[in-house]
Parts: structure tokens; sequence; C-alpha cells
């Protein structure tokens, strides 16, 4: 069924992917066609933008995303985001992101090394990426935050660059809930059209079952935006 | 490494040996038990039979002591209580109807002492192993909730076991992307050394989409896929799970299964594309006495035969011996039964998804399951004989000697110091909010997801988990799990009305439909009759309450042996728990009822009534450590009108928040609901007092069953009025919501005592961090 705005949005799918689904429905809910994508294949199908969603992808083992990001499916994607296709990655599609050497930076385990699920709220720090661009810079937004290894780590000289050119994406607002440097939440690429994030906007697109928000129990939509901003860009394009 | 070569025990061998010395008291099996295989098959079992019968034959396996009893449910389900029920007990999961061409399947298990002797895999198993059995019923596994129960928090053994099975529970759920939605948490002293983890999990599936496991049609192939047979787990089933620790605890540790959760996720959605294809006949998963149990069952439940090959099952360690392939438990595997032409549709599936398969079998038409290896015959049975035809116990019962005294030892009796003034109320009230068992349970809840698959409705600290099962017109189920051991071992008969009763109250207060029950029966040595007596009263007590509420149970677990003391003592066993899960239908999951109010200015009233009912109080536990007297009275007929004004308030939408009162009674319950969402209230109890004929204390503190808070939205007061008095379940205005003290909300009990929700919050979530970091 071809959606209203005509955008094809990819979300792919790997052994041990678990937020497919959930990313599936943002989607549509933003309004474009969620296209599936199976790791194995090489074929993007024509997307127009892509979302790796959260999971374990090959059971975290040896390292988050360490395995996945050796699929013929991210040789596609990773070519293609180096030509400008818009890639989202959200938890373990932002580890994979930076396993890719798209994103810079890593992520090791929460320092207090549990799991963690929570209402998170974040700072938009740059909203004109194809991801943000529907949301205002500095603000606060509330999305699910649920993870085990999301301490983001990068070396100083690296997080000062993200810093002076305006990449980081989101910031943890309040209590930094895994000790990332910097209260770093998520960062862009340069040309802002790859994004990658440890909290879950796609946990939050729908009243009712979202988080607990100012909007209400259960009522955050905040994380829509994310996905209505990439239909907006790519419509505009 | 080469193998040794292994030495066979053939089918041959054992009629031609009839003397030959065979271990099988170390395998659990009873001398009798061991007289009645042989009489079976007319010669000494094999060593690899010996092994199966002596799995299935075990408590776990065969719940040879609770059988006879647990035919009572069968007895105390009408015709009309069977009218949704899809698939009934005896088959992994009980499947449920609910509308719209929709079915639930639910069940909760027991992985108790495996979680005692290696918490993190014992817990993370006992998810793994639960939610296979509602794969195996054709199901998408959409939730999963975790009843756990622990020692004091004050031994020094209990943070080892706490922190291993929340991180098992956690590690295993959130890989598989299960949204865990609630369950319960317990420290008790009578759980030391006897920690209980139970496990529950919700399938949803299309009517025709049920899927059962049983061989059928000759000629068609059994196919082994998941993970390899390894030596974990062997003898789980026969010693962990059905004798209590007699030796230190390493000695059992290799008894206990190792898991790989990434593993299962990848079978879920293996087998979901399997289903989905038609590509299998029957299916079962492997737990408990692994291949033993899947081939004797499916074979049991077929029409036929089945020969199996044991060299083509695929091994993770060559070195096992026939017998342990047979009982080896290791984790992630399943067995179907496919049709020869859609073999190679069924193996591209399985290829696609990386998960390693192979037939080792064949149904026939022999009525006998026959197993080869190395191209002898070691195993020749009648399938029904391992499967279904075990031994059944008539274990002897009786009134414990000491049960009279632990009733007579009354709160009154005991002269416990109540509290009178408003400090000393404040006092106790804040007391059993920084409880470990009354205080926010978030330490453990946040380290699970609730918010993957997008279909929560509501989770943890709501009163029952509620999830969406249609997107396209938000139909839902509500489950909640409850059990209070204490009310349990004051009146074990009672005692498992009272967690019934009290689920089902949870499932009432989101507005959904109590429609069916799962239970997991939690309880001592079944060869201790004060154990036995528990465990009988309890299951007659369970089908009564679910005869008289219309409720049918559609499956569970027994867990029996949890205790560690000698036999006759009053504290020779855990304190028994039923466990008991109710399941409720809701037509539209986003009107669901929160338990807590989130609006100011809302009318509160309180529906029930309140009788002086405090001995086996959480009053009574927390500020005197003391348990005895009775349990509250039990009123079926009370919950349920009070479950009919409920649901028909949510259909209505006459409230806005309700909350039901149970452990910590009123006071607890007015501080969770202004502590949900950080709304204060003002409410007064002296109608209540006058009403009910009760003390202020009483009022508070009193656990008297069938009553909940309601906060109402203005304007909606006589229509609630109307609708309790048209069921004749008491009300009484308390007061309203939204009360400040300075600037800060606050709970305010008019003429006693104020509660600033600020430093309610503190005592409520600061109690389980503070101990366990």
């Amino acid at each position: 069924m071809a959606a209203a705005t005509g955008a094809r949005i990819g979300v792919v799918t790997f052994p041990g992917t678990l937020d497919d689904r959930d990313a599936a429905r943002a989607v549509r809910l933003a309004g474009a066609e969620a296209v599936a994508l199976w790791h194995a294949d090489d074929d993007l199908q024509g997307v127009d933008a892509v979302v790796l969603p959260g999971g374990f992808s090959y059971g975290d083992y040896l390292r988050a995303g360490a395995i996945a990001r050796f699929a013929p499916m991210m040789d596609k994607i990773v070519d293609a985001a180096h030509g400008g296709l818009p890639v989202l990655g959200i938890c373990n599609g932002f580890q994979l992101l930076t396993e890719s050497h798209l994103l810079p930076g890593s992520m090791i385990k929460n320092n207090h090394l549990h799991f963690i699920c929570r209402e998170q709220v974040l700072t938009v720090e740059n909203a004109s990426t194809v991801w943000t661009n529907e949301y205002a810079a500095g603000e606060r937004i509330t999305i699910p935050l649920k993870n085990q290894d999301g301490q983001y780590v990068a070396d100083e000289r690296t997080l000062d660059e993200l810093e002076g050119e305006g990449r980081v994406a989101f910031r943890y607002e309040g209590v930094n809930p895994n000790g990332s440097r910097r209260g770093i939440a998520g960062i862009t690429n340069a040309r802002g059209n790859v994004v990658g994030l440890m909290p879950h906007p796609e946990h939050a697109v729908e009243a009712g079952f979202g988080p607990d928000s100012e909007h209400g129990a259960k009522a955050g939509t905040d994380g829509l935006r994310f996905f209505t901003s990439v239909i907006a860009s790519l419509v505009h394009a | 490494m080469t193998a040794p070569k292994p030495t066979l025990d053939t089918v041959e061998n054992a009629a031609a040996t009839p003397d030959e010395e065979q271990p099988f008291a170390s395998l659990g099996l009873k001398p009798d038990e061991y007289q009645r295989i042989k009489d079976i098959l007319g010669r000494r079992p094999t060593a690899a039979e010996l092994a199966m019968y002596s799995v299935m034959w075990s408590e776990h396996c065969s719940y040879k002591s609770s059988k006879i009893h647990l035919s009572k449910f069968g007895a105390k389900t009408t015709d009309e209580m069977k009218k949704h029920l899809l698939v009934g007990i005896g088959e992994n999961a009980g499947v449920v109807e609910i509308g719209d061409g929709w079915a639930v399947t639910f069940k909760v298990e027991s992985h108790n002492h495996p979680s005692f002797v290696e918490p993190y895999q014992g817990a993370a198993t006992g998810v793994g192993g639960i939610v296979r059995d509602i794969i195996s019923m054709g199901a998408r596994p959409v939730a999963v909730m975790d009843q756990l129960r622990f020692g004091d928090v004050e031994h020094p053994d209990t943070a080892r076991v706490v922190h291993g099975v929340v991180s098992g529970v956690g590690g295993y759920g959130n890989s598989l992307g299960l949204p865990n939605i609630g369950g319960e948490l317990v420290f008790d002293a009578s759980y030391q050394g006897n920690p209980l983890v139970n496990a529950l999990c919700l399938g949803v599936l299309r009517h025709e989409d049920i899927h059962l496991a049983n061989a059928s049609g000759v000629g068609n192939k059994v196919v082994l896929f998941g993970a390899r047979t390894g030596g974990d787990g062997i003898g789980g089933a026969s010693i962990l799970a059905s004798e209590t620790f007699e030796d230190g605890v390493p000695a059992k540790r290799p008894s206990v299964q190792v898991g790989d959760p990434f593993m299962e996720k990848v079978l879920i959605e293996c087998c979901l594309e399997l289903y989905a294809a038609e590509v299998v006949e029957g299916i079962q998963d492997l737990g408990a006495a692994g291949i033993s149990c899947a081939t004797s069952e499916l074979a049991s439940n077929g029409d036929g035969g089945m020969h199996v090959w044991l060299d083509d099952v695929l091994l993770r360690d060559p070195t096992l011996n026939a017998g342990e392939i047979l009982m080896s438990e290791s984790q992630e595997r399943m067995m179907a039964v496919v049709t020869p032409a859609k073999l190679e549709q069924f193996l591209a599936i399985t290829k696609k998804w990386d998960v390693e398969t192979a037939v080792i079998g064949e149904v026939n038409d022999s009525g006998r399951l026959t197993i080869d290896h190395h191209g002898q015959r070691i195993v020749d049975v009648d399938p029904r004989t391992v499967a279904h035809e075990g031994p059944v116990y008539d274990r002897p019962y009786a009134r414990p000697a000491w049960q009279d005294g632990l009733n007579a030892d009354t709160t009154v009796a005991a002269g416990l110091a109540r509290p009178a003034t408003g400090d000393e109320l404040r006092a106790a009230a804040l007391a059993v909010l920084g409880s470990p068992n009354h205080s926010s349970k978030a330490w453990v809840t946040n380290q699970y997801d609730r918010f993957v698959q997008g279909n929560t409705a509501l989770a943890q600290p709501d009163d029952s988990g509620v999830v969406r099962v249609d997107e396209s017109t938000n139909l839902g189920v509500a489950l909640s799990t409850d059990a209070n051991g204490r009310y349990a071992k004051l009146d074990p008969r009672t005692g498992a009305q009272l967690a019934l009763a009290e689920a089902y109250r949870n499932v009432a207060t989101t507005g959904a439909r109590p429609l069916a029950i799962t239970d997991c029966l939690n309880f001592g040595s079944p060869e201790d009759p004060d154990s036995m007596w528990q465990l009988v009263e309890a299951i007659e007590g369970l089908a009564d309450g679910c005869f008289e509420l219309g409720t049918p149970v559609t499956g569970g677990n027994v867990s029996l042996y949890n205790g560690t003391g000698e036999p006759g003592q009053i504290d020779s066993s855990i304190h028994p728990t039923p466990v008991v899960g109710v399941l409720g239908v809701i037509d539209d999951v986003t009107r669901a009822t929160a338990s807590g109010w989130r609006t100011e200015g809302q009318t509160i009233f309180l529906l029930g009534t309140t009788r002086a009912e405090l001995d086996g109080s959480a009053w009574a536990d927390v500020v005197h450590r003391h348990l005895g007297g009775v349990p509250p009275r039990l009123d079926l007929a009370a919950e349920k009108a009070l479950a009919d004004v409920l649901v028909n308030a949510s259909r209505d939408e006459l409230v806005d928040a309700a909350h039901d009162l149970s452990e910590g009674g009123l006071v607890q319950a007015l501080l969770e609901s202004c502590l949900r969402y950080g709304v204060g209230a003002r409410v007064s109890i002296a109608g209540l007092v006058e009403r009910d004929g009760v003390t202020e204390f009483e009022a508070l503190f009193s656990e008297s069953v069938a009553r909940a808070v309601v906060s109402v939205p203005r304007g909606e007061e006589q229509r609630l009025v109307d609708a309790c008095v048209a069921r004749g379940v008491p009300l009484l205005k308390l007061g309203e919501t939204g009360a400040v003290v300075g600037d800060e909300p606050a709970l305010v009990v008019d003429g006693l005592f104020e509660v600033p929700l600020a430093e309610a919050r503190e005592v409520f979530e600061g109690a389980l961090p503070a101990i366990f970091g």
C-alpha cells in the first residue's frame, strides 16, 4: 500500500533485532511506507531512507554491532550513506553505525552495570539534521531509554570535534543515566544524514503506548518527529 | 580428541542380563518404581530407557503426587466456563478466545531449584522455557511477567540470589524483545535457601494458528532444530526439580542449564515463519527431560509410533552417551513433525534463520517408540508408559499438628501494640511503605524492557499489565498474578482463593473482564503430610473459587520439594505459595484504568466493606514480625459485584483511576495512588470508622477483600453511586484528589496526619536501592 507521502523507508532486520516491527510502525504512523530489509540481502530496494532498529543483533556477541556490521546489507547502506542516504541508528543500530565507522566513538556497558529502562528526557542540540529538522534546537523531549551497553565513549579530541562542529544531536537531561561522556545521547555525521542515538524514538509515537510525559500517562509521542523530519526532507529534496 | 567408543546397553543385552545392577536410585527412582518399569517392559530397562523413565517419572515431569488432586480443576469446570476455551489443561499451554478471531495463550511455570543453585542461568532459562511453551502453541510471545520470592533481605545470601535472578530474567527476556509487564517481588525468611522463580508468558495467535504436540501420519519426519544438544542440564529434571539438596551446592552445578537468548529469539521468528508457511504438523518444545520428553509425548499424543536415529542428533559434545543425549536439557531446541512433501520448504526456512536442523526420526504405525544408536536398538517402549502412564501417588496428608496453634496466635491474642495517635499511624504507614515487600519495585522493573513491541498500555506499578492484541481495534488483554504466602500459611485453602480474588480484582480495576486462570503451585515436600495437606487444600480451594467466579484454569505448573527443614515442623517448608494468574479482556486498551490519580479535584471513593482483619497483614509483618491468626475472610460474591462495577465504570468512563486494596490496606493504596503521578489527596476516614464499626487503625491498615479506591471526574459521581447501588457494592466518599501542604502535594488524612509526597517518595523508592545498590 502506498503511503500518503510516497516516501519509502527501509527497516533492517538482523538475527536478534527486536524493535524492527516498532520502527516499521513508527514509519507508517509518520506517513511513509515501511520496507522490510533482510540483513543477508544486498538490495536496498530503492528505499529513500533506512532505519537500523534496536535489539541484540547476533546476541551482542563479541561486541554490540560488531558482527552485524559485516552483513551484506550493511555494505550497501554504508555506501549509500556516503552518498547522502538518510540513515537512523537506534540503540543497537547506533552501535552498528559506530562499528561501521559512519559515526565516531563507541558504546560500552552502562556505568552502573545494569540494564536500564526509563522514560528519558533529552535535549535536542542539533535540529538541522534530516532526522531532527522538525524539532527546535534546545527543545526537551521524552522518549524511552532501554539498554545494557549505552555508555557513549570517545577520545577527548573526537568529543571536542563533535561539540565544535555541532554534531552532538541529543544530550541526556538531568541525571546521566549511563555515564556517557559529556551526557551525549546521540550524534550526527557532518552532512547530517546519518544520526545515531541510544534512546528509542520508535517507542514514543502513539498516545496510549508511549512513555509517561508531561502530556500524560503513556501519552508521549515526542519520537514521531524523527520520522516526519526525514519524510519532510525527502519531500523537499 | 576422539570420542571413546561407546559401550551400548541394547535391548537385546538388557533382556540377556536381567540381574545387572542399575543406578535407578541415583536417578531419583524409588525401588517400586524401578520394579514397575521392569514389569512394563518384561525385562530390565536399558540404560537409555532407564534415563528416559527416570526423568519422565520425576515429580517435575509426571505430577505424580499432585495429579489426582489436579483433576479437581477439570471436575469443577463447567461447559459454560469452557465457552472461551480453545485448548485446555494438558497441552503446553491453554488457549482462550478473546473475540474477532483472536486468541491468547498464557502459562506460568516455576524454575525454583535451579535458580538457587545458579541464579542467573536458572532464572534466564526459566523465562526461556515458558516462552518456548507459548511458541509451541503456534503463538507469537508478546509479554512476560515474573513472580519472584527471596529470603530475608538481612540474610547474607539473599543479595546473591536477587542480583542473579533479576539480571537473569532481564538478560534473557530483554534479549527476546518481550515486554515485562509486571510480576511479584516478595522477601520472606521462609524462602531462604528456596527462592521461588516463576515466569509467565503471554502469546497471541489467530484461532486457526493453534498447533498441538502430536506426531501423526505414518512416514512423517521428526525434525529437531535449534541449538545443538550438549551436556548441560543432564539429570536436571529428575534430580534438581524433585529432591532437596543434601550435598553441597557445587556438586549439582552442572545440572543447571545455560541459556542463549539470541538463539531463542531467532527460534521464535523461525517458528513463526514455519507456521505461516504451513509446514508444521505437530510441534513440541524441549524443556525438562529434553528429547526423552519430546519424543515420548509427541508419540504418545499421536496415533501411531515413532522411530528415532539418535546418531542424527547434532551434538555440541561428541562424547555424550545415549542416555545423556536423551536426558540433556540443552536450551533453545524444538521438535517438529513434518510431512515429507514439505520437508524441503521447512529446511529452507530454518536455513534462512541459520538454525541448525536434523531429521532424527519418522512417525510409523508400530505403536512403539524405538530408538537406535550406532545401528543398535537401545530403546523399545510404549510411549504412553513413559509420557502419560507414570506412577500416580495418593500421598498421605493431614492438617499439621502446629496449625491450630498458629491460627490461635492472632494479632489480638499476641497483644501486638497498635498505633492509635495520628503520629503513630503516620509512622506505621511509612514503615510499611518503606518495607522491602511494599516499597516501589522500580529497582527491579527498571532493569526490564516494558516498551518493546509498542503494545504495552499498562505495566508495573499498575495493578495489571495490559497489552494490545489488535492494532486496528485496540482489543487487548490484562494480566495479573498474585499469591500471599503468609495468608496461605495461615489457611492454604483460603489463601489460594485470596490469591485468585486479588488477581481477579487487579484485572477488573483496569477495566478488563476476567476470563481465565493459570497457576503455579509452589509447595514443600509431598512426602511430608503437612505440605501435602497444604497442597490439597490449596487445589481444592482454587478449584472451588474458579467455579464460583466462572473462570476456568487453563494450565499451569506444580513445584514441590520447596523446603529444607525436617518434615513435621512449622518451618519445614516455604510458605505455601499458590501463584494465581488471571487474564482478562478489554475491548479498548487505551481506556485501561491506571492505578493512580492524574487530575486534581476529582472525588475519591472507597468501594467495599472494611472489617477488622489484621492477622497476616503487612502491618503485623513489618511492625511486629508476626504471623498468626486467620487470613481475611473471602467473599467471592462481593468480588464479582466489585469487578462488575469497575469494568462497567471503565467502559462508561466514570473512573479516572482505580487501585485495589490489598497488602497494607487503605493507607498503602492511597499513598501508592498519590505517588503514581505525584498528585496528592485529602481524605477523611471518619465516615468509614462510623459506617463499618472499625477503629481508625483498622480503617487504614485492615486487609479486607473486595475493596478498591477510585477517583471520579466531577459530574460523574452520581452515575458511579447508582452503579454501586444497583450491584450492592458499598461506596463511601473519602475525599478528593489534589491536596497540597505548603507548596508540596501531600496525602492528608483529616484530623490524623499528613505526608508530603516528596517524603513518601523517598521512603517508597529508596528502600530497595538502599539494600541492593
